[in-house]
C-alpha cells in the first residue's frame, strides 16, 4: 500500500505518480490522505490500479478514468467521473453536479445521492445511484445505463437519445422526448448485474425503465414546441 | 384623354430599401416551409472590415527595409505561459477547428498536409480526432467542445495543444448541428450516435459554468496532459475585454476570439447575420485586456473571422494579435465553390461563391460531404498543396507590408503603422481617420 498525503505533497506529484503506473505495475493499491475537497484528485489514470481517497474530494476527481478503480471515502464534488472510458469509481457519499458527465464507459457508483445533471451527454458509462438524483440528469445522454434506486428530480433525460434510464421511486418528470418504457427481460437482466456490481439489494423488478421516444431525432415542424 | 395620360412622367417602380428582394424570398421561404434557414459559413453582410484600414508604409520618419533583402521573420510561439512544450509555428496563420463530419476526412487530410507543409498547426473539431488527420499534422491542436464526441485521453495525449472551446464567432451562445444526411456510419460511430439522426452538439460545456469553473476544468486537463500542452480558450467574440481577461484569470495559455464573419458548418442564419460583432471590433479590447493584466505577448492572442490574405494578416498582427487562424479561406484554397462546379451549383439552385449549404452534404467540391463519390473528388494531396501555396502567399503579402513598414518581424506592426478609411473602422480599430489624427472616443465623445 503506497500512501499520498496529498496536502503535504501536492496535487501534481499524486497525478504524476498514478499516471506512471503502467498495466503490469506491482504497486496497484494507493490511498490518498487529506484530500480536503481539492480538485482533480486521480485524473487521467490508465492502469488497473486501486486508489483510496481518505475524505471528500473536489471537482472533477477521477476524470477521464481508464482501467482504475478510485474510491473516495468522502462525498464528490461536481464532475466526478466525467468522461470516464473504463474501470471503476466509487463515491461512498454524495455526489454534486454533472456525476459522470460525458462518460464512454466504465462503472460510476454513488452510494449517497446525486445533484443535478447526473450522467449529462454520457456515452456509454454505466451509473448506479443508491440514492436520488437532482433535476436534468441524463440530459442529451446517448449511450449506457443509469440506475438510480431513489426518486429522480425534474426533467429527467431531456432530449435523450439512446442511454437506458431505470429509476425505483419517483420520477419528479421527464424531460423533452424522454417517456416511460417497457421492462423486458434483457432490461431485467442488464439491472441485475448492475445492482450487483454496485453493491444494491434493490431488486430489478422495483424499477422502471424510461428512454427515448425519438421523436425529436429529425427535426420536424410539428415538434415546434418541444426544441 | 388616353393620349393625354400616356405624356404624363410615371413614377418608376422603386424597389424597398427594407423589403428587398432577398428578404421577401425569405419571407415566402419561411411562410412555406415554417422553419429557419440553415446554412453554412459566416455573415454575408458587410461589416466594418479590414478593408477599411490602410498601412502608411514608410516615410521620412521612418524608414523601408530592403523587399527580400533584409530579414523579416515570421515565426510566433503559443503557449508559452503555462506549458512545458509551447507550439511553434513558422508563420503566423493556422488552420481553423473544422469538424470531421462537417467536413471529410480527404478535406481534414488535405488541411493537415498544407499547414504541416507551410509550417503551422491545423485544429480537430466537433466530432473528435481522426487518425487521418494526426497522422498528416505535424502540429494539431484538439479542440475540447461542449459536445465532448469522441473525446478521449488518449487521444488528448496526443495534441500539441488543447483548445477550450467556449464559442465561436459565427454563433456566440449557440451550439452546433450536423443534418442527419451527413451522419455516416463512421461520423455516427465517432460521435456515440445512431446513423441518420439529426446530431445537435451542446452550447454549453456539460460540466462547467462561468470562469471560476473554466479554471477548476483547466486545472484538471493539465493535470491529464502533465502540463505539457499549451491550453487554448476559444471565444466568439461578444465581448471581448471581459471574455479575453477571465480567460486570463481562469489559466488559457491563448486566446482565440472568433469574430462574426467567421464561417461554421451549419446553424441558423439569424444566428450567423445577428449575434456577436465583427472580427475588427474585438481585437483592440482584447488586447486591452491584455496589456491590463500585463500579459501581452505572455498570452497569445488568435484573431479569426473573415481573415483572407496577407493584409488582413499583417492588420490583425498589426493591432496587436500574435496570430490568426482561417477557416473558409482555407476551404476555398482546397477548392471550395470553385468555379468549375458551376452547373452543379446552379442544379442545387446556386451559384459559385455564394453556395453555402455545407450542412446538406452534397458539396460538388467534395469538402463538407460525408458522400464517399463527392469526397473521392477531392485529391488531398493536390489540395494540401493549394492549401501550402496560399499560406505561403500571405506570409509573403504580410512580410512585404511589414517591411514596408520598416520591420524585420511581422509581430513589430504596430496600431501606428495603420489608419482607418471610415469613422466605423477608426472607433473599432482605434487608429485614426485616414490624414487626421483622430478617432471616435480618442479624446472622449
Ligand atoms: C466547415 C466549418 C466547420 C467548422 N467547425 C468548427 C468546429 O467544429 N469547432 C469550432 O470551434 N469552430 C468550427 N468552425 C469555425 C472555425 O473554427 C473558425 O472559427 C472560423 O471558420 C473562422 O472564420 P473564417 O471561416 O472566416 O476563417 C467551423 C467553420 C467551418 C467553415
Amino acid at each position: 500500500m503506497q500512501t499520498y498525503d496529498l496536502e503535504a505533497n501536492g496535487l501534481r506529484g499524486l497525478n504524476a505518480a498514478l499516471q506512471a503506473q503502467s498495466t503490469e505495475t506491482n504497486q496497484t493499491s494507493w490511498e490518498v490522505v487529506n484530500p480536503k475537497g481539492s480538485h482533480a484528485i486521480a485524473v487521467g489514470l490508465d492502469a488497473p490500479i486501486e486508489v483510496t481517497v481518505k475524505g471528500s474530494t473536489g471537482y472533477y476527481c477521477a476524470g477521464m478514468n481508464q482501467q482504475a478503480m478510485v474510491r473516495v471515502e468522502g462525498s464528490a464534488g461536481p464532475g466526478v467521473a466525467e468522461n470516464m472510458m473504463s474501470g471503476q469509481v466509487i463515491v461512498d457519499g454524495d455526489a454534486s453536479q454533472y456525476a459522470g458527465a460525458t462518460g464512454h464507459g466504465g462503472l460510476l457508483v454513488i452510494k449517497g445521492n446525486a445533484s443535478s445533471r447526473c450522467g449529462i451527454s454520457m456515452k456509454g458509462i454505466d451509473i448506479v445511484v443508491h440514492g436520488n438524483i437532482g433535476h436534468m440528469s441524463a440530459f442529451m445522454a446517448q449511450a449506457g445505463n443509469l440506475v438510480v434506486c431513489g426518486d429522480a428530480g425534474d426533467a429527467l433525460g431531456d432530449s435523450l437519445y439512446e442511454a437506458r434510464l431505470f429509476v425505483r421511486g419517483s420520477v419528479k418528470s421527464l424531460g423533452a422526448d424522454c417517456i416511460e418504457k417497457d421492462m423486458r427481460p434483457e432490461h431485467l437482466e442488464i439491472l441485475k448485474d448492475l445492482l450487483e456490481r454496485a453493491g444494491s439489494d434493490a431488486k430489478p423488478e422495483e424499477f422502471k425503465r424510461y428512454g427515448s421516444a425519438r421523436q425529436l431525432y429529425n427535426f420536424d415542424i410539428g415538434n415546434s414546441a418541444a426544441y | 384623354m388616353k393620349d393625354m395620360d400616356d405624356q404624363i412622367p410615371r413614377t418608376l417602380p422603386i424597389q424597398s430599401a427594407t423589403f428587398t428582394n432577398p428578404i421577401n424570398a425569405e419571407i415566402r421561404r419561411a411562410a412555406a416551409t415554417g422553419i429557419y434557414d440553415i446554412r453554412g459559413g459566416g455573415a454575408k453582410r458587410k461589416v466594418p472590415h479590414f478593408d477599411d484600414l490602410l498601412f502608411l508604409g514608410a516615410s521620412v520618419s521612418r524608414y523601408p527595409l530592403e523587399g527580400y533583402r533584409e530579414r523579416c521573420d515570421t515565426s510566433v510561439t503559443l503557449g508559452t505561459r503555462f506549458a512545458k512544450k509551447p507550439i511553434e509555428l513558422d508563420i503566423p496563420v493556422t488552420i481553423a477547428g473544422m469538424s470531421f463530419g462537417a467536413l471529410s476526412g480527404p478535406a481534414k487530410e488535405a488541411l493537415g498536409r498544407g499547414a504541416s507543409a507551410a509550417g503551422t498547426s491545423t485544429t480537430t473539431g466537433d466530432g473528435g480526432m481522426t487518425p487521418e488527420e494526426r497522422g498528416h499534422s505535424s502540429k494539431l491542436v484538439y479542440q475540447y467542445l461542449p459536445s465532448r464526441y469522441g473525446m478521449n485521453p488518449n487521444d488528448l495525449r496526443k495534441a500539441d495543444a488543447i483548445e477550450i472551446v467556449v464559442g465561436q464567432g459565427a454563433k456566440p451562445g449557440g451550439g452546433g448541428m450536423l443534418l442527419g444526411q451527413k451522419i455516416s456510419d463512421r461520423v455516427a460511430d465517432m460521435r456515440t450516435l445512431p446513423k441518420g439522426i439529426d446530431q445537435r452538439s451542446a452550447c454549453r460545456h456539460p460540466d462547467w459554468t462561468g470562469p471560476d469553473d473554466l479554471e477548476i476544468k483547466i486545472l484538471e486537463l493539465r493535470e491529464i496532459t502533465g502540463w505539457q500542452v499549451p491550453i487554448y480558450v476559444k471565444v466568439g467574440a461578444t465581448r471581448p475585454y471581459y471574455d479575453t481577461a477571465l480567460a486570463v484569470k481562469a489559466g488559457a495559455d491563448v486566446v482565440v476570439m472568433d469574430g462574426m464573419q467567421g464561417g461554421t458548418a451549419a446553424t441558423q442564419d439569424v444566428f450567423i447575420e445577428h449575434v456577436g460583432i465583427p472580427t475588427l471590433a474585438c481585437i483592440r479590447p482584447a488586447v486591452q485586456a491584455l496589456q491590463d493584466l500585463g500579459v501581452h505577448r505572455e498570452v497569445q492572442l488568435v484573431i479569426s473571422g473573415g481573415i483572407r490574405s496577407g493584409a488582413d494578416v499583417a492588420k490583425a498582427l498589426a493591432l496587436g494579435a500574435d496570430a490568426v487562424a482561417i477557416g473558409t479561406a482555407a476551404l476555398v484554397a482546397l477548392g471550395d465553390n470553385d468555379p468549375k462546379w458551376e452547373s452543379e451549383y446552379q442544379k442545387l439552385g446556386t451559384t459559385t461563391g455564394a453556395y453555402d449549404d455545407w450542412h446538406e452534404g452534397q458539396d460538388p467540391a467534395g469538402i463538407t460531404t460525408q458522400d464517399p463519390d463527392l469526397a473521392a473528388r477531392l485529391d488531398p494531396v493536390e489540395a494540401g498543396r493549394r492549401l501550402r501555396n496560399y499560406l505561403k502567399v500571405m506570409t509573403l503579402e504580410a512580410q512585404t507590408i511589414a517591411r514596408a513598414c520598416g520591420h524585420n518581424h511581422l509581430h513589430n506592426l504596430e496600431p501606428e503603422d495603420l489608419c482607418a478609411l471610415t469613422m466605423e473602422a477608426a472607433a473599432m480599430a482605434r487608429v485614426p481617420l485616414a490624414g487626421t489624427s483622430w478617432y471616435p472616443g480618442k479624446e472622449g465623445f
